[in-house]
Protein backbone atom coordinates (compact mmCIF):
# COMPACT_ATOMS: atom_id res chain seq x y z
CA UNK A 1 0.00 0.00 0.00
CA UNK A 2 3.13 2.32 0.81
CA UNK A 3 3.79 2.31 -3.17
CA UNK A 4 0.03 2.95 -3.94
CA UNK A 5 0.14 5.79 -1.67
CA UNK A 6 2.94 7.62 -3.06
CA UNK A 7 1.88 6.71 -6.69
CA UNK A 8 -0.76 8.17 -6.84
CA UNK A 9 0.58 11.55 -4.58
CA UNK A 10 3.00 11.65 -7.46
CA UNK A 11 -0.32 10.68 -10.12
CA UNK A 12 -1.79 13.76 -8.45
CA UNK A 13 0.55 16.26 -9.02
CA UNK A 14 1.49 15.32 -12.45
CA UNK A 15 0.30 17.23 -15.26
CA UNK A 16 -1.07 13.76 -17.07
CA UNK A 17 -3.72 14.11 -14.21
CA UNK A 18 -5.03 17.23 -15.12
CA UNK A 19 -4.74 16.91 -18.67
CA UNK A 20 -7.39 14.16 -18.62
CA UNK A 21 -9.49 15.52 -16.11
CA UNK A 22 -9.63 18.12 -18.28
CA UNK A 23 -9.92 16.13 -21.06
CA UNK A 24 -12.89 14.84 -19.39
CA UNK A 25 -15.03 17.85 -18.93
CA UNK A 26 -14.20 19.01 -21.92
CA UNK A 27 -15.77 15.95 -23.51
CA UNK A 28 -18.66 16.17 -20.95
CA UNK A 29 -19.17 19.94 -21.08
CA UNK A 30 -19.60 19.37 -25.26
CA UNK A 31 -21.66 17.00 -24.90
CA UNK A 32 -24.05 18.84 -22.63
CA UNK A 33 -24.00 21.48 -24.64
CA UNK A 34 -25.13 19.30 -27.87
CA UNK A 35 -27.71 18.02 -26.03
CA UNK A 36 -28.29 20.95 -24.18
CA UNK A 37 -28.97 23.25 -27.41
CA UNK A 38 -30.34 20.19 -30.21
CA UNK A 39 -31.97 17.46 -27.09
CA UNK A 40 -32.06 14.82 -29.78
CA UNK A 41 -34.78 11.88 -29.16
CA UNK A 42 -32.62 9.47 -28.21
CA UNK A 43 -31.76 11.30 -25.54
CA UNK A 44 -34.24 13.01 -23.90
CA UNK A 45 -37.21 11.02 -24.37
CA UNK A 46 -36.47 8.21 -21.92
CA UNK A 47 -34.11 8.05 -18.71
CA UNK A 48 -32.71 4.45 -19.81
CA UNK A 49 -32.12 6.17 -23.12
CA UNK A 50 -30.50 8.99 -22.01
CA UNK A 51 -28.32 6.76 -20.10
CA UNK A 52 -27.37 4.47 -23.15
CA UNK A 53 -27.06 7.51 -25.15
CA UNK A 54 -24.60 9.45 -23.16
CA UNK A 55 -22.82 7.00 -21.72
CA UNK A 56 -22.92 3.78 -23.75
CA UNK A 57 -23.55 3.98 -27.52
CA UNK A 58 -21.66 7.24 -27.73
CA UNK A 59 -18.46 5.21 -26.75
CA UNK A 60 -17.02 7.93 -24.63
CA UNK A 61 -16.80 5.68 -21.42
CA UNK A 62 -14.85 3.45 -23.06
CA UNK A 63 -12.90 6.21 -24.47
CA UNK A 64 -12.15 7.82 -21.05
CA UNK A 65 -11.46 4.48 -19.74
CA UNK A 66 -8.58 3.98 -22.66
CA UNK A 67 -7.27 6.83 -22.41
CA UNK A 68 -6.72 6.24 -18.43
CA UNK A 69 -5.41 2.80 -19.12
CA UNK A 70 -2.88 4.76 -21.86
CA UNK A 71 -2.20 7.88 -19.31
CA UNK A 72 -1.31 6.28 -16.31
CA UNK A 73 -0.64 2.56 -17.34
CA UNK A 74 1.94 3.23 -20.66
CA UNK A 75 4.49 3.99 -18.88
CA UNK A 76 4.16 3.10 -15.27
CA UNK A 77 6.55 0.30 -15.19
CA UNK A 78 9.02 1.26 -18.56
CA UNK A 79 9.16 4.47 -17.14
CA UNK A 80 11.20 3.14 -14.01
CA UNK A 81 13.65 1.92 -16.23
CA UNK A 82 13.97 4.52 -18.47
CA UNK A 83 13.63 7.58 -15.79
CA UNK A 84 15.88 5.12 -13.38
CA UNK A 85 13.66 5.47 -10.37
CA UNK A 86 13.66 1.86 -10.43
CA UNK A 87 16.63 2.30 -8.89
CA UNK A 88 15.68 4.08 -5.84
CA UNK A 89 12.51 1.67 -5.40
CA UNK A 90 13.84 -1.66 -6.43
CA UNK A 91 17.18 -2.18 -4.04
CA UNK A 92 14.74 -2.13 -1.43
CA UNK A 93 13.56 -4.94 0.78
CA UNK A 94 10.54 -5.14 -1.13
CA UNK A 95 9.49 -7.62 -3.22
CA UNK A 96 8.87 -6.92 -7.29
CA UNK A 97 5.68 -8.32 -7.07
CA UNK A 98 4.87 -5.46 -4.57
CA UNK A 99 5.90 -2.77 -6.87
CA UNK A 100 3.69 -4.28 -9.46
CA UNK A 101 0.98 -4.11 -7.89
CA UNK A 102 1.37 -1.00 -5.49
CA UNK A 103 1.75 0.63 -9.08
CA UNK A 104 -1.33 -0.89 -10.32
CA UNK A 105 -3.33 -0.26 -7.91
CA UNK A 106 -2.51 3.35 -8.03
CA UNK A 107 -2.82 3.30 -11.54
CA UNK A 108 -6.52 2.01 -11.53
CA UNK A 109 -7.58 4.51 -8.49
CA UNK A 110 -6.51 7.66 -10.70
CA UNK A 111 -8.60 6.16 -12.99
CA UNK A 112 -11.45 5.45 -11.10
CA UNK A 113 -11.56 9.15 -10.23
CA UNK A 114 -11.35 9.85 -14.08
CA UNK A 115 -14.42 8.30 -14.87
CA UNK A 116 -15.62 9.16 -11.46
CA UNK A 117 -16.06 12.83 -12.73
CA UNK A 118 -17.58 11.65 -16.41
CA UNK A 119 -20.05 9.70 -14.88
CA UNK A 120 -20.92 11.96 -12.26
CA UNK A 121 -21.27 14.88 -15.13
CA UNK A 122 -23.47 12.07 -17.02
CA UNK A 123 -25.64 11.31 -13.61
CA UNK A 124 -26.08 15.38 -13.42
CA UNK A 125 -27.30 15.92 -16.85
CA UNK A 126 -29.62 13.05 -16.46
CA UNK A 127 -31.25 14.39 -12.92
CA UNK A 128 -31.42 17.48 -14.88
CA UNK A 129 -33.59 16.07 -17.79
CA UNK A 130 -35.00 13.19 -15.63
CA UNK A 131 -34.67 13.81 -11.51
CA UNK A 132 -33.24 11.67 -9.22
CA UNK A 133 -34.13 8.45 -10.72
CA UNK A 134 -30.80 6.60 -12.23
CA UNK A 135 -31.63 3.10 -13.79
CA UNK A 136 -30.63 -0.09 -12.04
CA UNK A 137 -28.76 -0.72 -15.84
CA UNK A 138 -26.20 2.11 -15.41
CA UNK A 139 -25.28 0.69 -11.99
CA UNK A 140 -24.15 -2.04 -13.97
CA UNK A 141 -22.77 -0.59 -16.85
CA UNK A 142 -20.45 1.21 -14.28
CA UNK A 143 -20.03 -2.30 -12.61
CA UNK A 144 -18.36 -3.74 -16.24
CA UNK A 145 -16.28 -0.28 -16.96
CA UNK A 146 -14.19 -1.17 -14.08
CA UNK A 147 -13.80 -4.54 -14.95
CA UNK A 148 -13.03 -3.52 -18.46
CA UNK A 149 -10.42 -0.56 -16.48
CA UNK A 150 -8.92 -3.57 -14.62
CA UNK A 151 -8.13 -5.34 -17.77
CA UNK A 152 -7.00 -2.41 -19.99
CA UNK A 153 -4.77 -1.48 -17.39
CA UNK A 154 -3.87 -5.19 -16.97
CA UNK A 155 -2.90 -5.01 -20.76
CA UNK A 156 -1.28 -1.42 -20.53
CA UNK A 157 1.01 -3.19 -17.79
CA UNK A 158 2.01 -6.09 -19.78
CA UNK A 159 3.12 -3.76 -22.37
CA UNK A 160 4.88 -1.37 -20.29
CA UNK A 161 6.75 -4.12 -19.14
CA UNK A 162 7.70 -5.11 -22.23
CA UNK A 163 9.25 -2.38 -23.33
CA UNK A 164 11.95 -0.26 -21.59
CA UNK A 165 10.96 2.80 -23.77
CA UNK A 166 7.80 4.58 -21.96
CA UNK A 167 7.20 6.33 -25.10
CA UNK A 168 7.59 3.11 -26.94
CA UNK A 169 5.07 1.06 -24.63
CA UNK A 170 2.39 4.13 -24.12
CA UNK A 171 2.55 4.40 -28.43
CA UNK A 172 1.48 0.85 -28.82
CA UNK A 173 -0.73 0.93 -26.20
CA UNK A 174 -2.73 3.75 -27.52
CA UNK A 175 -2.03 2.42 -31.02
CA UNK A 176 -3.12 -1.11 -29.94
CA UNK A 177 -6.58 0.36 -28.34
CA UNK A 178 -7.75 3.36 -29.97
CA UNK A 179 -7.26 2.11 -33.81
CA UNK A 180 -5.85 -1.47 -34.17
CA UNK A 181 -8.50 -3.70 -32.18
CA UNK A 182 -11.25 -2.25 -33.19
CA UNK A 183 -10.15 -2.76 -36.62
CA UNK A 184 -8.96 -6.21 -36.28
CA UNK A 185 -12.55 -6.89 -34.51
CA UNK A 186 -14.42 -5.47 -37.65
CA UNK A 187 -12.26 -7.30 -39.98
CA UNK A 188 -12.76 -10.31 -38.43
CA UNK A 189 -16.86 -10.52 -37.90
CA UNK A 190 -16.80 -9.10 -41.65
CA UNK A 191 -14.54 -11.27 -43.33
CA UNK A 192 -13.61 -14.31 -41.40
CA UNK A 193 -17.07 -14.25 -40.34
CA UNK A 194 -16.54 -15.56 -36.53
CA UNK A 195 -17.34 -14.51 -33.13
CA UNK A 196 -14.17 -12.17 -32.14
CA UNK A 197 -14.53 -14.07 -28.16
CA UNK A 198 -11.47 -13.28 -27.90
CA UNK A 199 -11.06 -9.66 -28.57
CA UNK A 200 -11.23 -6.97 -25.20
CA UNK A 201 -13.05 -4.97 -26.96
CA UNK A 202 -15.64 -7.07 -27.90
CA UNK A 203 -16.02 -7.64 -24.11
CA UNK A 204 -16.39 -3.99 -23.53
CA UNK A 205 -19.56 -3.61 -25.74
CA UNK A 206 -21.44 -4.89 -22.56
CA UNK A 207 -20.85 -1.46 -21.03
CA UNK A 208 -23.51 -0.27 -23.80
CA UNK A 209 -25.48 -3.08 -24.34
CA UNK A 210 -26.31 -3.61 -20.91
CA UNK A 211 -27.70 0.24 -21.03
CA UNK A 212 -30.43 -1.21 -23.85
CA UNK A 213 -34.12 -1.45 -22.89
CA UNK A 214 -33.50 -5.33 -24.25
CA UNK A 215 -30.19 -6.60 -24.01
CA UNK A 216 -29.34 -7.55 -27.98
CA UNK A 217 -29.69 -10.71 -29.55
CA UNK A 218 -26.44 -13.19 -29.33
CA UNK A 219 -26.28 -13.64 -32.97
CA UNK A 220 -28.30 -12.21 -35.60
CA UNK A 221 -28.20 -12.28 -39.14
CA UNK A 222 -29.98 -10.46 -42.27
CA UNK A 223 -29.80 -8.65 -45.07
CA UNK A 224 -27.61 -5.20 -44.57
CA UNK A 225 -29.65 -2.48 -46.53
CA UNK A 226 -32.62 -4.19 -48.47
CA UNK A 227 -32.97 -7.74 -49.29
CA UNK A 228 -31.33 -7.39 -52.51
CA UNK A 229 -27.80 -6.99 -50.22
CA UNK A 230 -25.95 -9.56 -48.63
CA UNK A 231 -26.60 -11.13 -45.75
CA UNK A 232 -24.64 -10.28 -42.79
CA UNK A 233 -24.04 -11.70 -39.40
CA UNK A 234 -24.21 -9.21 -36.05
CA UNK A 235 -22.54 -10.59 -33.39
CA UNK A 236 -23.93 -8.70 -29.49
CA UNK A 237 -21.63 -9.96 -26.79
CA UNK A 238 -23.72 -11.41 -23.45
CA UNK A 239 -22.75 -10.05 -20.34
CA UNK A 240 -21.54 -13.35 -19.40
CA UNK A 241 -19.12 -13.86 -22.04
CA UNK A 242 -18.11 -10.28 -21.78
CA UNK A 243 -16.93 -10.22 -18.03
CA UNK A 244 -15.32 -13.94 -19.06
CA UNK A 245 -13.49 -12.02 -21.88
CA UNK A 246 -12.30 -9.00 -19.44
CA UNK A 247 -11.39 -11.02 -16.33
CA UNK A 248 -9.42 -13.57 -18.74
CA UNK A 249 -7.69 -10.19 -20.43
CA UNK A 250 -6.95 -8.84 -16.74
CA UNK A 251 -5.44 -11.95 -15.25
CA UNK A 252 -3.69 -13.50 -18.21
CA UNK A 253 -1.81 -9.86 -18.81
CA UNK A 254 -1.69 -9.60 -15.87
CA UNK A 255 0.35 -12.76 -14.27
CA UNK A 256 2.49 -11.76 -17.99
CA UNK A 257 3.40 -8.08 -17.03
CA UNK A 258 4.79 -9.20 -13.91
CA UNK A 259 6.33 -12.41 -14.99
CA UNK A 260 8.12 -9.82 -17.14
CA UNK A 261 8.90 -7.16 -14.46
CA UNK A 262 10.39 -9.67 -12.24
CA UNK A 263 12.47 -11.11 -14.57
CA UNK A 264 13.66 -7.97 -16.40
CA UNK A 265 16.75 -6.00 -15.51
CA UNK A 266 18.73 -2.67 -14.54
CA UNK A 267 21.02 -2.79 -17.14
CA UNK B 1 29.15 -9.25 12.20
CA UNK B 2 27.97 -7.90 8.65
CA UNK B 3 29.48 -10.28 5.79
CA UNK B 4 28.67 -9.54 1.93
CA UNK B 5 30.11 -12.61 -0.08
CA UNK B 6 30.20 -13.36 -3.81
CA UNK B 7 30.54 -16.97 -4.66
CA UNK B 8 31.22 -17.76 -7.70
CA UNK B 9 29.30 -15.16 -8.87
CA UNK B 10 29.24 -15.19 -12.64
CA UNK B 11 27.18 -12.68 -15.19
CA UNK B 12 26.89 -13.14 -18.82
CA UNK B 13 25.37 -10.91 -21.96
CA UNK B 14 25.19 -13.41 -24.59
CA UNK B 15 29.04 -13.98 -25.18
CA UNK B 16 30.38 -11.26 -22.96
CA UNK B 17 31.17 -12.00 -19.77
CA UNK B 18 30.68 -9.00 -17.16
CA UNK B 19 31.53 -11.00 -14.18
CA UNK B 20 33.33 -14.30 -14.05
CA UNK B 21 33.45 -16.59 -10.83
CA UNK B 22 33.93 -13.92 -8.89
CA UNK B 23 35.05 -15.09 -5.04
CA UNK B 24 34.58 -12.10 -2.78
CA UNK B 25 34.22 -12.41 1.17
CA UNK B 26 34.21 -9.58 3.18
CA UNK B 27 33.43 -9.09 6.71
CA UNK B 28 33.54 -7.02 9.94
CA UNK B 29 33.16 -3.16 10.50
CA UNK B 30 35.37 -1.71 7.65
CA UNK B 31 35.39 0.26 4.67
CA UNK B 32 36.22 -1.77 1.37
CA UNK B 33 36.92 0.30 -1.90
CA UNK B 34 35.92 -1.61 -4.81
CA UNK B 35 38.48 -0.32 -8.08
CA UNK B 36 38.40 -1.46 -11.39
CA UNK B 37 38.72 0.32 -14.65
CA UNK B 38 35.15 1.24 -16.88
CA UNK B 39 33.48 -2.31 -17.43
CA UNK B 40 35.58 -3.93 -15.53
CA UNK B 41 32.18 -5.78 -13.18
CA UNK B 42 31.80 -3.13 -10.19
CA UNK B 43 28.63 -1.90 -10.65
CA UNK B 44 27.14 -5.46 -12.64
CA UNK B 45 28.45 -6.86 -9.00
CA UNK B 46 26.41 -3.86 -6.60
CA UNK B 47 23.76 -4.54 -8.89
CA UNK B 48 23.27 -8.34 -8.55
CA UNK B 49 23.43 -7.71 -4.87
CA UNK B 50 20.81 -4.98 -5.17
CA UNK B 51 18.75 -7.10 -7.40
CA UNK B 52 18.25 -4.78 -9.66
CA UNK B 53 20.08 -7.44 -12.23
CA UNK B 54 20.60 -11.22 -11.66
CA UNK B 55 23.59 -13.07 -11.81
CA UNK B 56 23.96 -16.17 -14.63
CA UNK B 57 25.68 -18.48 -11.97
CA UNK B 58 26.78 -18.08 -8.40
CA UNK B 59 25.66 -16.64 -5.40
CA UNK B 60 25.46 -12.94 -3.73
CA UNK B 61 25.04 -13.49 -0.10
CA UNK B 62 24.56 -10.92 2.58
CA UNK B 63 24.57 -11.79 6.11
CA UNK B 64 24.91 -15.19 4.80
CA UNK B 65 21.23 -14.86 2.94
CA UNK B 66 21.14 -15.22 -1.08
CA UNK B 67 19.78 -12.19 -2.80
CA UNK B 68 18.48 -13.98 -5.38
CA UNK B 69 16.17 -16.32 -3.32
CA UNK B 70 15.07 -13.88 0.00
CA UNK B 71 15.36 -10.17 -0.93
CA UNK B 72 13.93 -9.02 2.02
CA UNK B 73 15.64 -10.49 4.21
CA UNK B 74 19.20 -10.27 2.67
CA UNK B 75 18.37 -6.33 1.72
CA UNK B 76 16.84 -5.45 4.78
CA UNK B 77 20.09 -4.58 6.90
CA UNK B 78 21.42 -2.75 3.66
CA UNK B 79 21.52 0.94 2.64
CA UNK B 80 21.91 0.95 -0.89
CA UNK B 81 22.90 3.58 -3.40
CA UNK B 82 23.54 2.08 -7.08
CA UNK B 83 24.65 4.59 -9.86
CA UNK B 84 22.20 8.18 -9.33
CA UNK B 85 18.72 7.06 -8.99
CA UNK B 86 15.94 9.55 -10.08
CA UNK B 87 13.90 10.06 -7.42
CA UNK B 88 9.43 11.17 -8.46
CA UNK B 89 9.85 13.92 -9.37
CA UNK B 90 6.49 15.56 -8.03
CA UNK B 91 7.56 14.27 -4.57
CA UNK B 92 9.94 16.34 -2.09
CA UNK B 93 12.62 14.62 -0.54
CA UNK B 94 10.15 14.28 2.79
CA UNK B 95 7.98 12.11 0.94
CA UNK B 96 10.36 10.67 -1.00
CA UNK B 97 11.90 9.44 2.14
CA UNK B 98 9.22 9.13 4.12
CA UNK B 99 8.20 6.43 1.23
CA UNK B 100 11.07 4.61 1.75
CA UNK B 101 11.04 4.52 5.60
CA UNK B 102 7.59 3.16 5.47
CA UNK B 103 9.28 0.11 2.95
CA UNK B 104 11.72 -0.54 5.13
CA UNK B 105 9.31 -0.75 8.28
CA UNK B 106 10.76 2.28 10.38
CA UNK B 107 8.00 2.35 13.17
CA UNK B 108 5.53 5.34 12.46
CA UNK B 109 6.88 7.49 15.42
CA UNK B 110 10.29 7.63 14.47
CA UNK B 111 9.79 8.50 10.51
CA UNK B 112 9.77 11.73 10.48
CA UNK B 113 12.61 12.71 13.50
CA UNK B 114 14.62 9.77 11.22
CA UNK B 115 14.20 11.65 7.46
CA UNK B 116 15.00 14.95 8.90
CA UNK B 117 18.10 13.96 10.33
CA UNK B 118 19.63 12.46 7.64
CA UNK B 119 18.34 15.47 5.41
CA UNK B 120 20.68 17.37 7.82
CA UNK B 121 22.92 14.76 7.53
CA UNK B 122 23.83 15.62 3.77
CA UNK B 123 22.85 19.61 4.54
CA UNK B 124 19.80 19.64 2.30
CA UNK B 125 17.36 20.61 4.80
CA UNK B 126 16.77 23.91 3.00
CA UNK B 127 15.13 21.46 0.07
CA UNK B 128 13.16 19.37 2.62
CA UNK B 129 9.68 20.26 1.18
CA UNK B 130 10.77 21.31 -2.03
CA UNK B 131 10.04 19.02 -5.23
CA UNK B 132 12.40 17.07 -6.49
CA UNK B 133 12.28 17.53 -9.87
CA UNK B 134 13.91 20.82 -9.53
CA UNK B 135 17.05 19.61 -8.17
CA UNK B 136 19.81 19.74 -9.55
CA UNK B 137 21.83 16.38 -10.11
CA UNK B 138 24.18 17.18 -7.23
CA UNK B 139 21.37 17.61 -5.02
CA UNK B 140 19.55 14.81 -5.98
CA UNK B 141 22.67 12.71 -5.37
CA UNK B 142 22.57 14.11 -1.66
CA UNK B 143 19.16 12.57 -1.28
CA UNK B 144 20.24 9.57 -2.53
CA UNK B 145 22.85 9.43 0.08
CA UNK B 146 20.78 10.39 2.71
CA UNK B 147 18.08 7.41 1.47
CA UNK B 148 20.73 5.14 1.88
CA UNK B 149 21.86 6.06 5.47
CA UNK B 150 17.55 6.32 6.48
CA UNK B 151 17.42 3.27 8.47
CA UNK B 152 21.07 3.58 9.93
CA UNK B 153 21.77 0.24 8.36
CA UNK B 154 24.54 -2.34 8.93
CA UNK B 155 25.84 -2.53 5.62
CA UNK B 156 25.79 -0.03 2.78
CA UNK B 157 26.26 -0.68 -0.67
CA UNK B 158 28.04 2.68 -2.70
CA UNK B 159 28.36 2.60 -6.34
CA UNK B 160 30.17 5.81 -7.16
CA UNK B 161 28.40 8.00 -4.34
CA UNK B 162 30.56 11.41 -5.00
CA UNK B 163 29.39 11.00 -8.48
CA UNK B 164 27.59 14.29 -9.75
CA UNK B 165 28.53 16.67 -6.50
CA UNK B 166 30.81 19.21 -6.24
CA UNK B 167 33.94 19.25 -4.24
CA UNK B 168 32.39 20.24 -0.92
CA UNK B 169 29.84 17.52 -1.65
CA UNK B 170 32.18 14.86 -2.28
CA UNK B 171 34.51 15.92 1.25
CA UNK B 172 31.19 15.62 3.07
CA UNK B 173 30.13 12.37 1.38
CA UNK B 174 33.71 11.08 2.53
CA UNK B 175 33.24 12.57 6.03
CA UNK B 176 29.87 10.20 6.07
CA UNK B 177 31.47 7.38 5.20
CA UNK B 178 34.27 8.14 7.61
CA UNK B 179 31.71 8.31 10.25
CA UNK B 180 30.20 5.09 8.88
CA UNK B 181 33.00 3.71 9.97
CA UNK B 182 33.35 5.04 13.76
CA UNK B 183 29.70 3.34 13.93
CA UNK B 184 31.10 -0.37 12.83
CA UNK B 185 29.10 -0.39 9.67
CA UNK B 186 30.39 -2.26 6.58
CA UNK B 187 30.74 0.12 3.74
CA UNK B 188 31.35 -1.35 0.68
CA UNK B 189 32.03 1.32 -2.14
CA UNK B 190 32.70 0.96 -5.97
CA UNK B 191 34.65 4.30 -6.47
CA UNK B 192 36.92 5.77 -9.64
CA UNK B 193 38.63 8.13 -7.35
CA UNK B 194 41.35 6.50 -5.99
CA UNK B 195 42.20 9.51 -3.68
CA UNK B 196 38.74 8.72 -2.08
CA UNK B 197 39.22 5.31 -1.51
CA UNK B 198 42.74 6.12 -0.12
CA UNK B 199 41.23 8.27 2.57
CA UNK B 200 38.59 6.40 3.48
CA UNK B 201 38.80 3.01 2.80
CA UNK B 202 40.35 0.11 4.85
CA UNK B 203 40.96 -2.49 2.27
CA UNK B 204 40.80 -2.25 -1.23
CA UNK B 205 39.13 -4.93 -3.87
CA UNK B 206 40.35 -4.83 -7.30
CA UNK B 207 38.37 -6.29 -10.31
CA UNK B 208 39.23 -5.85 -14.41
CA UNK B 209 37.17 -8.03 -17.15
CA UNK B 210 34.89 -9.36 -14.65
CA UNK B 211 37.86 -11.13 -12.17
CA UNK B 212 39.04 -9.75 -9.10
CA UNK B 213 42.90 -8.99 -9.20
CA UNK B 214 42.90 -8.19 -5.75
CA UNK B 215 41.62 -8.20 -2.39
CA UNK B 216 43.39 -6.90 0.81
CA UNK B 217 44.31 -4.56 3.10
CA UNK B 218 45.31 -1.11 1.63
CA UNK B 219 48.50 -1.39 2.95
CA UNK B 220 49.58 -4.70 2.26
CA UNK B 221 48.24 -4.17 -1.46
CA UNK B 222 49.99 -1.03 -1.96
CA UNK B 223 53.55 -2.62 -0.11
CA UNK B 224 53.56 -5.51 -2.00
CA UNK B 225 53.06 -3.71 -5.38
CA UNK B 226 55.72 -0.87 -4.65
CA UNK B 227 57.98 -3.51 -2.86
CA UNK B 228 57.66 -5.61 -6.31
CA UNK B 229 59.90 -3.28 -8.37
CA UNK B 230 57.81 -0.89 -8.74
CA UNK B 231 58.85 2.82 -8.71
CA UNK B 232 57.46 5.74 -6.99
CA UNK B 233 58.58 9.46 -7.84
CA UNK B 234 58.77 12.08 -5.20
CA UNK B 235 59.27 15.68 -5.74
CA UNK B 236 61.13 17.74 -2.71
CA UNK B 237 61.10 20.89 -2.51
CA UNK B 238 63.75 23.14 -0.82
CA UNK B 239 64.28 26.22 1.38
CA UNK B 240 67.66 26.99 -1.10
CA UNK B 241 69.22 26.35 -4.70
CA UNK B 242 70.83 23.18 -4.70
CA UNK B 243 74.19 22.49 -6.77
CA UNK B 244 74.33 19.64 -9.56
CA UNK B 245 77.54 18.16 -7.56
CA UNK B 246 75.53 17.98 -4.26
CA UNK B 247 72.79 16.32 -6.61
CA UNK B 248 75.05 13.82 -7.94
CA UNK B 249 77.19 13.08 -5.67
CA UNK B 250 74.79 13.12 -2.34
CA UNK B 251 71.31 12.77 -3.55
CA UNK B 252 71.66 10.21 -6.18
CA UNK B 253 74.26 7.37 -3.86
CA UNK B 254 71.04 7.22 -1.35
CA UNK B 255 70.32 3.77 -1.57
CA UNK B 256 66.62 3.05 -3.50
CA UNK B 257 67.22 6.20 -5.78
CA UNK B 258 66.80 4.96 -9.36
CA UNK B 259 67.48 8.73 -10.22
CA UNK B 260 67.18 12.48 -8.94
CA UNK B 261 67.03 15.48 -11.16
CA UNK B 262 66.63 19.38 -10.72
CA UNK B 263 63.05 20.19 -11.89
CA UNK B 264 63.73 23.67 -10.98
CA UNK B 265 66.46 25.59 -8.68
CA UNK B 266 64.58 24.43 -5.83
CA UNK B 267 63.03 21.45 -6.76
CA UNK B 268 64.05 18.09 -6.99
CA UNK B 269 62.83 14.95 -8.81
CA UNK B 270 63.49 11.77 -7.10
CA UNK B 271 62.65 8.58 -9.21
CA UNK B 272 62.95 5.61 -6.41
CA UNK B 273 61.76 1.56 -5.27
CA UNK B 274 60.65 0.75 -2.54
CA UNK B 275 57.69 1.43 0.47
CA UNK B 276 56.74 3.59 2.75
CA UNK B 277 59.60 2.67 4.89
CA UNK B 278 62.09 3.47 2.35
CA UNK B 279 60.25 6.85 1.08
CA UNK B 280 60.80 7.37 5.19
CA UNK B 281 64.49 6.62 5.09
CA UNK B 282 65.22 8.96 1.91
CA UNK B 283 63.45 11.32 3.62
CA UNK B 284 65.64 10.81 6.97
CA UNK B 285 69.01 11.07 4.80
CA UNK B 286 67.59 14.01 2.70
CA UNK B 287 66.95 16.35 5.86
CA UNK B 288 70.20 14.50 7.22
CA UNK B 289 72.14 16.20 4.35
CA UNK B 290 71.23 19.91 5.54
CA UNK B 291 69.61 20.58 1.76
CA UNK B 292 66.78 22.53 3.45
CA UNK B 293 63.65 20.17 2.84
CA UNK B 294 60.48 21.99 2.71
CA UNK B 295 58.00 19.48 1.24
CA UNK B 296 58.04 16.05 0.34
CA UNK B 297 55.72 14.29 -1.67
CA UNK B 298 54.88 11.26 -3.92
CA UNK B 299 53.39 12.34 -7.38
CA UNK B 300 50.72 10.01 -7.23
CA UNK B 301 49.50 7.60 -4.41
CA UNK B 302 50.70 3.90 -3.69
CA UNK B 303 47.19 3.02 -4.45
CA UNK B 304 46.96 4.94 -7.61
CA UNK B 305 50.73 3.39 -8.85
CA UNK B 306 49.51 -0.07 -7.69
CA UNK B 307 46.24 0.29 -9.95
CA UNK B 308 47.69 1.18 -12.97
CA UNK B 309 50.53 -1.58 -12.40
CA UNK B 310 47.78 -4.19 -11.93
CA UNK B 311 45.13 -2.85 -14.33
CA UNK B 312 48.36 -2.25 -17.01
CA UNK B 313 49.30 -5.98 -16.30
CA UNK B 314 45.89 -7.43 -17.19
CA UNK B 315 45.38 -5.79 -20.45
Amino acid sequence: MTVTKYELLNYFRSRRFFVLLIIGLLISGLLTAVVGYYRPSSFVDNVLGFYASWWGSSQLATLVIILSGIFFGGDAISGEFQNKTGYYLVPNPLRRSSIYVGKWLAAFSASLIIIAEFAFITMANGFYYFGLNVPTQFGYSLLLAAMYLAAVLGFTFFFSSLFKSSSMSILVTAILFLFAFTLIQTLIVSLVKIEPWFMLTYGSDTIANVLQDQYPQHVTTGHIRGPESPIATVYNVTIPEGVAIMVAYFIVTGILGLVLFERKEFT
Amino acid sequence: MPSIEARDLTKRYGSFAALSNLNLKIEGAKCVGFLGPNGAGKTTTLKIFTDLIRASSGQALINGVDVHKEKKKALDPCGVLIETPEIYPALTPREALSMISEIRGVPRQERAKRVEAVVAEVKMEEWMDKKVGKFSKGMKQRINVATALLTDPDIVLLDEPTTGLDPRGQAEVRDIVKSLKQKNRLVFMSSHLLNEVSEVCDEVAMIDHGKLLVYDTLTSVTEKFTQDGGEVEVHVDLLKDIDDKTLSSQVSPIAGVVSAEKVAARTLRIRMTGGLDDQSRLLSELVTLKIGVVSFRPSTSRLEDTYLKMIKDTL
